[in-house]
């Protein structure tokens, strides 16, 4: 176990800029998400840790050690592959025991050490399967138990569980998490999946275009997203964002419409902002804005509703159910003290 | 539903007896197949049944022969010079392949890594393997020459020697030189086809086998090796086949000699039945080279099934 620093790394292929140094800490036992669109640079850091990738600028230090030209091998760490990168000509126990086999160590120890990693993740009876064999769900797990094997300092997955169905996913992803709390190994984890991210880490790191947006709790992140990429990125479905402008202590959007403004904002008349209210933040008030009924979208445990309001389209999610069709009318008010607003110019949160 | 409100009906089209016979599957089956089975009865089954009906008859060319049972057979067992060709062609063939496969996976192995230029490379590799094997034979033939041999001026010139290399015209000699030429000219198919193999392992492998610590020797001897396994053994069997039943280079270059001592069971077999005459005698020569052929090929066969169930794809 140890802890990782990023230190203002940098990564070019050529002329091409991958990663404006980026700086991240990594405190020890912490499970760490880079998050991001595809493009944002956030596998290829996760390989410049593993040693897969040259650095072209700044330093990554880990366990106190500055690991810029150590090979991969000498870094202690363990990678778990997007395509798991099983070796298919060996059953899951030699996959498990390659790294052992390599470094000499005895049967005995070999043995022990696979029995245990199997037992944690219930690959006992698979032991003898080649990973043709397997399910994408146990070859998975073989991927995570040749991680355990080694006992590393610092564990890495670069998204993996984006080849497993949803289902799936969702038991894979509480089983990580859980498998991290049992072992305690520093953790980081790339995905383009925010609800993944959400869900199971300790630190988000949300990255767009080679450059960090906002490092923080996932609850953090949620409650006061630095900018609009992040207000954007983060919560599912994705925040309203409504361009306009203060006046008389109100918002107006595009099309002319007033929303109400959280009072500590009151001053900052005629300023160009974009008001930011994320769906489940809106609520039916009898005595709201009058929006027209587009699609109603019931999933069971709430009703998520695309409302009209004058020129603009806005999301709601209600707890209630909503017995509408297409051309009614409702009644919405934002929550006053959850309403976020940027700066139109910069994006940045105000 | 417009026909009701029209009163206009599709017309049924009556089909003719052509239509109809096209239609019965097992006469579609027979007209499809007969062309194929034409040219393979013509120009495969005819020739191959011709040359095994031959080797047991006494015909010679201007002749046409008698069955004489196993009489061509029993003459050639006794035969040395048959038993010459024999060794030969096995010591060849093996030669000849470990040669093509120790240079040839060693030169796919190069042309995998990221090197400038890489297509034009692999372009110039294969440039022996395109050039007609007639034209390598009398290339080969003039470097072995005994007296214009450009080895021999070379060595001559840097002063390792002082008279020219003996490589065509005492058996030993002539022997190596020929597996020389033939090595060079197959090392092209083996390294293209391990290339395409060694293509196919995927590089997070590799990745994955650094982060647990290997060299590179281990990444090799692990990772690559049994990988290319499947696509060696297919390599190795039409390699083998090809080298075995050789005839081309050593007829160009030493027609067999000296002293028949680099008859191939090929050459030896068209030796006795063309320029010979005898043809009984050169088919039932030919007909003795299936059984090691069938050994060959099976051989790969098995060693290739066998893999078959380690291997496979990782979808399902």
């Amino acid at each position: 176990m140890a802890t990782v620093d990023i230190r203002e790394v940098r990564k070019a292929f050529g002329s091409t800029q991958i990663l404006h140094g980026v700086s991240v800490d990594i405190e020890d036992g912490q499970f760490v998400v880079l998050v991001g669109p595809s493009g944002c640079g956030k596998s290829t850091l996760l390989r410049m840790l593993a040693g897969l990738e040259n650095i072209t600028g700044g330093e990554i230090v880990i366990g106190g050690k500055v690991v810029n030209k150590v090979p991969p091998k000498d870094r202690d760490i363990a990678m778990v592959f997007q395509n798991y990168a099983l070796y298919p000509h060996m059953t899951v126990y030699q996959n498990m025991a390659f790294s052992m086999k390599l470094a000499g160590a005895p049967k005995e120890v070999m043995d022990q050490e696979v029995q245990k990693a199997a037992r944690i993740l219930g690959l006992e009876q698979l032991l003898h399967r080649f990973p043709r064999q397997l399910s994408g769900g146990q070859r998975q797990r073989v991927a995570m138990g040749r991680a355990i094997v080694r006992n590393p300092q610092v564990f890495l997955f670069d998204e993996p569980l984006s080849n497993l169905d949803a289902k799936l996913r969702v038991q894979m992803r509480s089983e990580i998490k859980d498998l991290h709390q049992r072992l305690k190994v520093t953790t980081v984890y790339v995905t383009h999946d925010q609800i993944e991210a959400m869900t199971m880490a300790d630190k988000i790191v949300v990255m767009n275009h080679g450059r960090i947006e906002q490092a923080g709790a996932p609850l953090e992140l949620y409650d006061r997203p630095a900018n609009l990429f992040v207000a954007g990125f983060i919560g599912s479905p994705a925040m309203n964002m409504l361009p306009g402008r203060i006046k008389d202590g109100k918002f107006i959007d595009g099309g002319g419409t007033s929303w109400p403004l959280p009072p500590v904002h009151a001053g900052r008349e005629g300023a160009e902002v974009v008001y930011g209210i994320r769906p489940e933040h809106l609520r039916l008030d009898p005595n709201g804005i009058q929006a027209t009924i587009q699609v109603v979208e019931p999933t069971g445990s709430e009703t998520q509703v695309i409302l009209r309001i004058g020129e603009i389209s806005v999301m709601g999610a209600f707890r209630e159910r909503i017995a509408a069709n297409h051309g009614d009318m409702l009644a919405v008010s934002p929550e006053l003290d959850l309403v976020h607003l940027f700066d139109k110019a910069s994006g940045q949160r105000i | 539903m417009s026909s009701t409100t029209t009163g206009w009906v599709r017309p049924k089209i009556e089909q003719n007896w052509l239509t109809r016979l096209l239609d019965w599957k097992p006469f579609l089956i027979i007209i499809c197949l007969l062309p194929a089975l034409g040219l393979l009865a013509v120009f495969l089954t005819y020739p191959l049944g011709l040359g095994i009906w031959l080797a047991f008859t006494d015909t010679t060319i201007g002749r046409s022969g008698r069955w004489v049972g196993l009489e061509n057979f029993e003459f050639m067992f006794e035969d040395p010079i048959f038993w010459n060709a024999v060794f030969y062609s096995v010591f060849y063939t093996s030669v000849a392949t470990i040669g093509k496969f120790g240079l040839g996976l060693w030169l796919a192995l190069l042309l995998n890594n990221h090197l400038p230029f890489k297509s034009l490379l692999r372009a110039i590799i294969l440039l022996p393997w395109i050039v007609p094997t007639v034209l390598t034979a009398v290339a080969f033939w003039w470097i072995y020459n005994p007296q214009f041999s450009v080895i021999s001026w070379m060595l001559i010139e840097l002063g390792l020697r002082d008279t020219n290399v003996d490589f065509i015209n005492t058996a030993w000699p002539a022997r190596w030189s020929l597996i020389a030429a033939n090595i060079w000219r197959g090392i092209p198919f083996v390294a293209i086809s391990l290339l395409a193999g060694l293509q196919t392992i995927s590089p997070s492998l590799y990745e994955a086998a650094l982060l647990d610590g290997s060299t590179a020797w281990q990444r090799f001897r692990y990772i690559t090796f049994p990988m290319l396994l499947p696509i060696l053994a297919i390599v190795m069997t039409f390699s083998i086949i090809f080298t075995f039943t050789d005839f081309q280079l050593v007829y160009a270059i030493t027609r067999g000699g000296p002293v028949n001592s680099t008859h191939l069971l090929a050459t030896l077999a068209f030796q006795r039945g063309i320029p010979g005459g005898q043809l009984g005698e050169g088919a039932a020569i030919a007909v003795s080279m299936i059984p090691f052929l069938v050994f060959a090929t099976l051989f790969s066969y098995f060693a290739l099934a066998r893999r078959k169930w380690q291997q496979g794809e990782s979808n399902d």
